[in-house]
């Protein structure tokens, strides 16, 4: 294994590490500490801000400008909503950082709530987490006998109520104005922005919202200080003018055909290679790599040739992949066919838009529809090309829906086409050898609704 | 009236909600779960009675139930609700093998609940356990690494007999 000495990581193979006492011993709500007693909320906005960290739920948005966007003298009350939604397929790092280590989420949620004046902060936790429920759980109601959560938090004049809301199993509410419909009791429609959470977000009241892994970084900014967050990650890329580098642990996700699957810290900028060999012991039944997604399926896919990319915030959009997303990669190895895959992603998308935005909710049915049809032995290489319109004109980079779903369902349909063209056309001439060629429109009422 | 639906410990449950949020509606969500953990499914009794607590409108409790797939509306799921994930990381490592073969073993179809009323079987998107794949969440318990064997093995757990005979 590398070298890197884990931090996020640090205390989860510990027995007992989801407990205050074993978080104390190692260092726990030190930090927390030393925010109430040395620092104004300010200066902690000014730290987060000087480290530059990223938010880690997707976005990569630099969480200390973010905070800054709150309205100054702001009567309040303010909002935290932190997103445990996790659902992009492949992801799973917050589902190991609350179940082994809810103290360090929780710290780094008050510390968070401390700098931009939060008096309430909602954990939004996916349906699927049972055992993080009850271990963030049990970590509130130990907080709350300990004095770091409640009244006059460790005798200072902050206060602050944590509540954990459960969803219901819906991707959609992981996109953050998704996630604050949901909290308010509605269905989950993500909203047009501006205005943006920090102005008015739940309960019409200004909001944050930030990841998991995002919030547990603070504790460590704290801790250590802003000169050892910088030291480790990539530094800005001179030719993106909308790069601020990429500092930090990072927590990797790393499962489909490799010999170890499992969550690991590296720091960011690690390649996607090294992460498959040096820490997923390689690809599996000795085989080769395909292709892998580089942060969830929404970024789209590396080829073989691509998997030196570096996994920082601004590889992945260098070789065409929308972004690093969550970090979350998975491996293709050569026996896969990208057919699969692509329908695989597709169904994903139809199943999870949230049929607001017609561009999503008709492009990602539509997609799968194709999909189907070509799976089936009834391609025709105008599908391409259909396709590719689909995934050039759907989302917020072409501007054409409310939120990043759609971006996230066109790209894997657009790296998957270009990146392996040939692939596709062989399997459609081979599979539908006198029907190929057609150009006629296909009757539709009988595919629509096929997910 | 004397055939509602929620009983007085989950009015109270729900009730014990109130305080979180600045808003009735905010408690739509945890006031299903509730409801949905004791009797399996969320009729539209229910909604109305979720919905007189709140102070909505039965439309706008219905409104949020209907957008997610979650809660079930004409008939309780089964015992055990047994998600099958087909997304990527699972589908990569034999899922959609997985579901067929659970789905086959007990004799129904994904979404529908064995005679014994034991058992739901549906497929899930990632469960966020890809590190397992290809996996299974029932509950609490998520099957790691399920194969068709150990897929047998939770069945007969219930009690249900796998009518395979061995065969695929
Ligand atoms: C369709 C969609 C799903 C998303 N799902 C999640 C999620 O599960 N968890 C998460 O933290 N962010 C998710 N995001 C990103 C959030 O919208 C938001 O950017 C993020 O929670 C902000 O936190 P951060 O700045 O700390 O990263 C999603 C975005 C989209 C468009
Ligand atoms: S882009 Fe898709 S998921 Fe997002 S709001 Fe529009 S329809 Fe819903
Ligand atoms: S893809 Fe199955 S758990 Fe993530």
């Amino acid at each position: 294994m590398p070298k890197f000495e884990p931090v996020l990581l640090a205390n989860i193979d510990k027995p007992n590490s989801h407990t205050l006492q074993v978080y104390e011993a190692s260092g726990g709500y030190r930090a927390l500490r030393k925010a109430l007693s040395e620092m104004t909320p300010l200066a902690l906005i000014e730290l987060v801000k000087s480290s530059n960290l990223r938010g880690r739920g997707g976005a990569g948005f630099p969480t200390g400008l973010k905070w800054s966007f709150l309205p100054k003298d702001h009567p309040g009350p303010i909002y935290m909503c932190i997103n445990a939604d996790e659902s992009e397929p492949g992801t799973f790092n917050n589902r190991v950082l609350m179940e082994e280590d809810p103290h360090q989420v929780i710290e780094g949620t008050i510390l968070s709530c401390f700098a931009t004046r939060a008096t309430t902060a909602y954990i939004y936790l996916r349906y699927e987490y049972p055992l993080a429920l009850e271990r963030l759980q049990s970590a509130i109601d130990e907080c709350y006998a300990a004095g770091y959560l409640g009244k006059n938090i460790l005798g200072s004049d902050f206060s602050l109520d944590i509540y954990m809301h459960r969803g219901a199993a819906a991707y959609i509410c992981g996109e953050e104005t998704g996630l604050i419909e949901s909290l308010e009791g509605k269905r989950a429609w993500p909203r047009i922005k501006p205005p943006f959470p920090a102005v008015e977000g739940v309960f019409r009241k200004p909001t944050v919202v930030n990841n998991i892994e995002t919030v547990s970084c603070v504790t460590h900014i704290v801790e250590r200080g802003v000169e050892w967050f910088k030291s480790i990650g990539t530094p800005a890329n001179p030719d993106n003018p909308r790069d601020p580098g990429s500092y930090g642990p990072k927590l990797y996700c790393l499962s489909g055909h490799v010999n170890k699957p499992g969550c690991y810290e590296a720091p960011l900028g690690i390649t996607c290679r090294e992460l498959i060999e040096e820490y997923g012991g390689g690809v599996w039944k000795g085989r080769k790599a395909k292709a892998a997604i580089p942060g969830g399926i929404s970024m789209g896919l590396l080829t073989e040739a691509e998997l030196d990319t570096k996994l920082d915030f601004d590889g992945p959009g260098r070789v065409g992949c929308l972004g690093l997303g969550t970090a979350a990669v998975v491996v293709m190895d050569e026996t896969v066919s990208m057919i699969d895959f692509l329908h695989n992603s597709c169904r994903f998308f139809a199943h999870e838009s949230c049929g607001q935005c017609t561009p999503c909710r008709e492009g990602t049915n539509w997609s799968l529809a194709i999909l189907n049809r070509i799976k089936a032995g009834r391609g025709r290489l105008r599908d391409l090309e259909l396709l590719l319109e689909i995934g050039d004109t759907i989302g917020i980079i072409p501007g054409t829906t409310i939120c990043g779903l759609a971006d996230g369902a066109a790209w894997p349909i657009k790296n998957a086409i270009r990146k392996f063209r040939s692939e596709f056309e062989e399997y459609i001439q081979r599979t539908n050898p006198t029907g190929y060629m057609v150009r006629e429109a296909v009757p539709a009422l009988p595919v629509v609704q096929l997910h | 009236m004397s055939d509602r639906i929620l009983t007085d410990e989950m009015v109270a449950a729900i009730k014990a909600y109130f305080p979180r949020y600045p808003t009735r509606r905010a408690v739509t969500l945890p006031a299903l779960h509730i409801v949905n953990a004791q009797l399996r499914y969320v009729p539209l009794q229910a909604v109305v009675e979720i919905a007189e607590l709140l102070e909505l409108a039965p439309a706008e409790v219905q409104d949020t139930l209907s957008f997610y797939g979650f809660f079930k509306q004409d008939e309780p799921h089964g015992e055990h609700r047994a998600w099958v994930c087909r997304s990527i990381s699972c589908a990569l490592r034999g899922s959609e093998e997985i579901l067929d073969h659970l789905c086959h073993a007990a004799g129904i179809r994904p979404g529908e609940t064995t005679a014994n009323g034991k058992l739901t079987v549906e497929f899930a998107e990632c469960l966020g356990a890809c590190e397992f794949a290809p996996c299974v969440l029932d509950g609490m318990t998520t099957l790691k690494n399920v194969t068709k064997e150990s897929a047998d093995a939770y069945l007969a757990e219930l009690g249900i007999r796998s009518n395979t005979n061995g065969q695929p």
